[in-house]
């Protein structure tokens, strides 16, 4: 199959890579791009290990393909604390309050909780399950990181002060 | 937030060993930072130069004698660079029964014959995964049905195809039994007043870890194979690939990356494990495999379904005289774990409860579907569910309440099954009590509007098998530490974490053993051509006890030798006790007379002319009886509402109180009971495959359904603190014999809400709306 040449600008850097129209996002992350972070559970879009944000969005990477993302800004798990031993207050929150175990969901569930954070910022537990529910865990009936979700919210909350935090809920989507 | 904090993670550890400086704390796991940033790697993330990729042929029929394969155009294919059928491999078969070599009845690779839908037939490594997938597609296979089974009963008929005809030891379908005989069980019944005798069929499941399997090989520059791979068990890997080969152990090392989460589904050899260790011989390239989701759940293993029938007698007063249990385990095409299945599910059918009499009859039987193998509970889920339901039945023909029935008959420390093991601690009538108080078991009972109910259902579980079929000739759990003059230590072992943060609780013990910080402590789990032989890995709840016993070991011999340091320095007289703690070693009755850690090891090196400060640490259970060292218990109480309409069940509420001995990490701990909450729930209500005439229809996590987040109940939860005699600073299992109690306690509830009294899990709507009236054809 022919290849295309696309540019994706993923985590604040420009790649330019030659794909086949066939392969997904996840595929081109984690086999050209080295972006191991991305996880693929199931390939069908059902699991959310795959999860990355487009454009701000989240997305199930495995069912997206690479083309479409095409001159699009992509955050993967590795984009969200770009220092070396600095985290984001959602992955420190998840570290702290036991939210991970095997960690395979690990990085779909930071994610699709950022895209959560990123709209509504002071999410109910049910607003949070329901938001988290694309994204299965097996190991820790999801408790865990309901709470360090809550508890990442306030941080972020407090970090950007209370006139920030209530602005940035434009979208409803 | 409706959910309360849970109590245990406020909880102070009690008992003798009150002055501990990690243990009992909520240590964050070592390895979350990395998997919070994605770094950390599992199999399927490694790729290495010149890698080829792999895939597996599976067979399309359940029953078949293969005629020929024809693979001549897959291997002309460009870009194959290997196909194999089972008459290019060694032809050695392979079981983690070693110590009965019957039962090791599976293959790598089908050599004549094709057992059920998904049997591995032949296998392809090329340059990309695309090719290897076509190649598969152009692998023609000859095959010849043979009738197949799918059931029990069809397994078991007169006329019934032979599964395993090559097995001599076999008549039948039936690939091992086992039987248990306590007391006199026919004479007992004549004392019961009251005498159930119920049918039940329990449904197999998935483990549904998030990462399916994956398996790297490669050679390295000796010639030996080099196996990362997904698994709970690097040791019992090494000997059967190494034996599959046909090659010495010590030719093949396997290494163990992070691995997302295993449930007892990844304990075993497995056919791309050999593959890729084999076609990397053959091409002297690593060669990868991944399964897809499609295949995890329609080829890999599951928990058994099994048919049991139980009787079990009562006095007027809820005493219990006697338990007559038979349990048929739907093995599946060959035995895996089953054999170990059919062992326990006897002998967790004796738990719990005072049985004065007990009869197990257990058969595995093979039938032509995925076969099923250890499952987070290993028996448990099915015989407790049995005699879960079986105990709310009786209380209500006895009319007393579940809980005072149990409470009578519940099994306490220092009891006994005859001939078969010793609870050593139970803390069940304290965890009844508290659930009762916890939920307002009582109140509740009573005023539950229409549709609503509450359950109760119980458990017990193992804290790792004294068994050895295995048959390895070394210790059960074994470790390494080495002791720097820096103040630091190294654990190296083959226990393994599989998610359920083993690396961080052994560092724990390890870190109080020594008193020194847990941060400076680093492991190395597992490798094992460096990690000391042997640790048999991470199943049936046994590393906390079992390695944590060999890193006490080890750490008392380490101990032992900076005692002389201290004693040589401060001159001591010889009755004083050399303590640890706080990162120094020093007189306890005179703690001014001390060192540092590091300022020990360091004499020690020194007065050894340069000998590295290490130590080997052994646990091996004995005289424990047939089963296990110590055993955990728990109580737990589930609140459903039911829609009458729809016969939906929503689970609201869950409490618990158990004991798991001294707890060495409770944020674990309760991560573990609500991870386990989540799978009984699904156990319960949502998990069943769809199977076609050995096919497995539902093979997406959109049709095969885990709970979501938006599913959980609400969650309480209490530790009772007994302290474990057997167990690592009193601490024994937690967290997988938690998936045994949420199904009774939901059917339990169901029955409460709604009349129907679930024998025939799982509990669907339908079967809710058939027993109400709501559906009548």
């Amino acid at each position: 199959m022919a290849k295309v040449n696309i540019t994706l600008h993923i985590n604040g850097d420009t790649y330019s890579v030659a794909v086949e129209p066939c392969r997904t996002l996840a595929e081109v992350l984690r086999e050209d791009l080295n972006l191991i972070g991305t996880k693929i559970g199931c390939g069908t879009g059902d699991c959310g290990a795959c999860t990355v944000l487009i454009d701000g969005k989240s997305v199930t990477s495995c069912l997206s393909l690479a083309v479409e993302s095409d001159g699009k800004e992509i955050t993967t798990i590795e984009g969200l604390s770009t220092k070396g031993d600095t985290l984001h207050p959602i992955q420190e929150a998840f570290v702290k309050e036991g939210a991970i175990q095997c960690g395979y969901c690990t990085p779909g569930m930071i994610l699709s909780a950022k895209y959560l954070l990123d709209r509504n910022p002071e999410p109910t537990e049910l607003e949070i399950r329901q938001a988290l529910s694309g994204n299965l865990c097996r190991c820790t009936g999801y408790h865990r990181i309901v709470k360090a979700v809550m508890v990442a919210s306030k941080k972020i909350n407090q970090q950007n002060g209370p006139s920030k935090a209530s602005g940035s809920n434009e979208e409803s989507d | 937030m409706n959910n309360k904090q849970n109590p245990a993670l406020n909880q102070k550890v009690s008992g003798p060993y009150t002055q501990k400086s990690v243990v009992g704390r909520s240590v964050p796991r070592i390895d979350a930072p990395d998997k919070a940033r994605g770094a950390a790697q599992y199999t399927a993330d490694m790729k290495l130069p010149g890698m080829l990729y792999g895939k597996l042929l599976r067979s399309p029929v359940p029953h078949a004698r293969i005629k020929n394969i024809d693979i001549s155009k897959a291997a002309a294919f460009p870009g194959v660079k290997d196909v194999i059928t089972g008459k290019d491999t060694p032809g050695i078969k392979y079981g983690n029964w070693r110590l009965f070599p019957q039962t090791q009845d599976e293959y790598p690779l089908a050599m004549d014959k094709v057992r059920f839908i998904g049997d591995e037939v032949a296998a392809v490594a090329a340059i990309d995964p695309d090719i290897a997938e076509e190649a598969i597609s152009l692998i023609h296979v000859e095959y010849d049905e043979l009738p197949a089974v799918f059931s029990i009963d069809e397994a078991l008929a007169q006329d019934a195809p032979l599964i395993h005809d090559d097995i001599d030891q076999l008549e039948g379908n039936i690939s091992i039994d086992r039987n248990i005989d306590v007391g006199d069980i026919d004479k007992a019944f004549d004392k019961a007043d009251l005498i159930l005798d119920d049918k039940f069929t329990l449904h197999a499941v998935s483990h549904a870890y998030l990462e399916p399997c994956a398996a790297l090989a490669q050679p390295d520059v000796e010639g030996r194979l080099i196996l990362w791979t997904s698994t709970q068990a690097p040791y019992i890997i090494q000997c059967l690939l190494a034996s599959t080969l046909g090659l010495p152990e010590n030719h093949v090392r396997v290494i163990k990356p992070h691995v997302g989460g295993g449930f007892g589904g990844k304990m075993e050899l497995r056919s791309w494990e050999f593959c890729a260790a084999f076609m990397a011989k053959r091409t002297g390239r690593p060669v990868k495999f991944v399964l897809t989701r499609a295949e995890e759940l329609s080829t890999g293993r599951t928990r058994h379904a099994m048919n049991i029938r139980s009787k079990v007698g009562f006095k007027k007063d809820g005493t219990i005289v006697a338990k007559d249990f038979e349990a048929y385990l739907d093995g599946g095409a060959y035995n895996s774990m089953g054999p170990t299945a059919t062992f326990l599910c006897g002998n967790f059918g004796a738990m719990l409860y005072r049985y004065p009499a007990y009869r197990y009859r257990g058969y595995h039987v093979y039938t032509n579907k995925t076969p099923a193998g250890a499952m987070r509970g290993f028996g448990a889920p099915q015989a407790l569910y049995v005699t879960e339901t079986q105990m709310n039945i009786a209380a209500k023909e006895l009319n007393i309440d579940p809980i005072d029935l149990r409470i009578k008959n519940a099994m306490v420390t220092g009891d006994t099954i005859e001939g078969v093991t010793k609870i050593s601690s139970a803390g069940f009538v304290e965890s009844l009590q508290k659930v009762a108080e916890m939920s307002k078991w009582k109140e509740k009972r009573a005023s539950l509007p229409n549709n609503k109910g509450i359950g109760i259902g119980c458990y017990s579980f193992i804290s790792g098998g004294v068994f050895n079929w295995f048959n390895t000739p070394y210790n059960f759990a074994a470790c390494e530490v080495r002791a720097y003059d820096d103040g630091t230590a190294h654990l190296l072992t083959m226990a393994s974490d599989i998610g359920q943060g083993s690396d961080t609780v052994l560092r724990q013990i390890l870190a109080e053993a020594l008193g020194i910080k847990v941060e400076n402590i680093r492991v190395t789990s597992a490798d094992t051509a460096m990690t000391p032989k042997a640790d048999l890995g991470t199943w049936g709840s046994r590393v906390t006890l079992m390695n944590g016993n060999a890193i006490l070991d080890a750490a008392n011999k380490i101990k032992e030798k900076l005692a002389q340091m201290v004693s040589i320095k401060y001159n001591l007289n010889i009755i004083h006790e050399v303590a640890f703690a706080n990162d120094r070693a020093f007189a306890k009755a005179k703690p001014e007379r001390g060192i540092s850690f590091g300022e020990a090891v360091a004499m020690w090196v020194k007065t050894h002319r340069g000998e590295e400060l290490t130590a080997r640490g052994y646990y091996t259970p004995r005289d424990k009886g047939l089963t296990t060292p110590a055993y955990s218990f728990g109580a737990q109480v589930a609140e459903v509402a039911v829609d009458p309409d729809t016969g939906v069940v929503t689970v609201e509420k869950v409490t618990t109180a158990h004991d798991c001995g001294t707890v060495i990490n409770p944020m674990s701990v309760e991560g573990q009971l609500e991870g386990a909450l989540h799978m009984g729930l699904g156990y319960a209500l949502s998990e069943q495959f769809v199977i076609r005439d050995g096919k497995v229809l539902n093979t997406t996590f959109l049709d095969y359904k885990i709970p979501a987040a938006e599913d959980m109940p609400q969650i309480e939860s209490y530790t009772i603190e007994t302290y474990e005699k057997e167990g690592p600073f009193g601490a024994k299992e937690a967290g997988e014999g938690l998936a045994i109690p949420t199904a009774p306690a939901i059917a339990h509830a169901v029955y409460d809400a709604t009349g129907y009294r679930c024998k025939d899990l799982p509990i669907t709507p339908e079967k809710i709306l058939r027993a109400t009236g709501k559906i009548t054809e």
